[in-house]
């Protein structure tokens, strides 16, 4: 059960986690996604390696405490993107 | 901008009337948090769906069990900004998010619920994993 607003789709409201096909993995909240890409509102974005942590333990802390946001909004290109996953789901 | 209070009571009052003191002023929020005896569990509200549909009616439904902390208290985030961000200041560590529930032990943190784990999800799923905290750290009532 998500937050329904008419014509978004099911992942509209959820956090996700964004995966790239780069260095960079975001996570946010979910407004819209089709082929064109998908658009996130309180995103975080980590690079591979930064801090010394790699993309999988960015994502096991995101998930057990959320993230700061960098971006109030933002857009990841869909030819850019190698997975979406709810965080809730990790 | 806060939302109208004509709006916001009935979202108050679904968590008061299960017991849930709520905390408006920052000398609430502290006199909450300073206790450190025993469990306690403190829920960060809001006017958002995953609020409405999963989280309140989930904590509504795990303090229905047998077993629950000693003490519950609520902010509400967006409406009672001074003491959201008081109790806020208490998790430092943790992204603020919104609906969210932190449980402590003795004053020490030792379970949270941020939204992500809130939405996308049903009440019954939200009340069972609480139901699960609550059986792992608080005492059996006397019989």
């Amino acid at each position: 059960m998500g937050t329904f607003h008419q014509g978004k789709g099911e992942l509209h409201g959820i956090t996700v986690i964004v995966d790239t096909t780069g260095p960079e993995i975001f996570v946010g909240r979910c407004d819209d996604m089709d082929e064109r890409g998908i658009v996130l509102h309180d995103v975080d974005v980590h690079r591979d390696g930064d801090h010394g942590r790699s993309k999988e333990d960015y994502v096991r802390r995101a998930s057990q405490f959320g993230v700061w946001k960098k971006h109030d909004r933002l857009f990841v290109p869909g030819d850019r993107i190698a997975s979406v996953r709810k965080l809730g789901e990790v | 901008m806060p939302y109208s209070e004509l709006l916001v009571r009935p979202m108050r009052e679904e968590l008061t009337s299960a017991g849930v003191q709520e905390l408006r002023t920052t000398e609430e929020v502290d006199a909450f948090m300073n206790e450190k005896d025993g469990t306690a569990m403190l829920v960060v509200n809001s006017v958002c769906g995953c609020a409405a549909g999963m989280a309140r009616p989930g904590i509504r439904l795990a303090l229905q069990g047998d077993r629950r902390p000693d003490r519950v208290a609520t902010v509400f985030a967006g409406q009672d900004l001074e003491a959201t961000a008081r109790a806020r200041s208490y998790f430092a560590d943790i992204p603020p998010s919104s609906p969210s529930i932190a449980f402590l032990k003795d004053g020490e943190l030792v379970y949270f619920m941020p939204r992500h784990r809130i939405e996308g999800r049903d009440a019954q799923s939200v009340a069972r994993d609480l139901t699960q905290v609550f059986a792992e750290h608080c005492a059996v009532p006397a019989g």
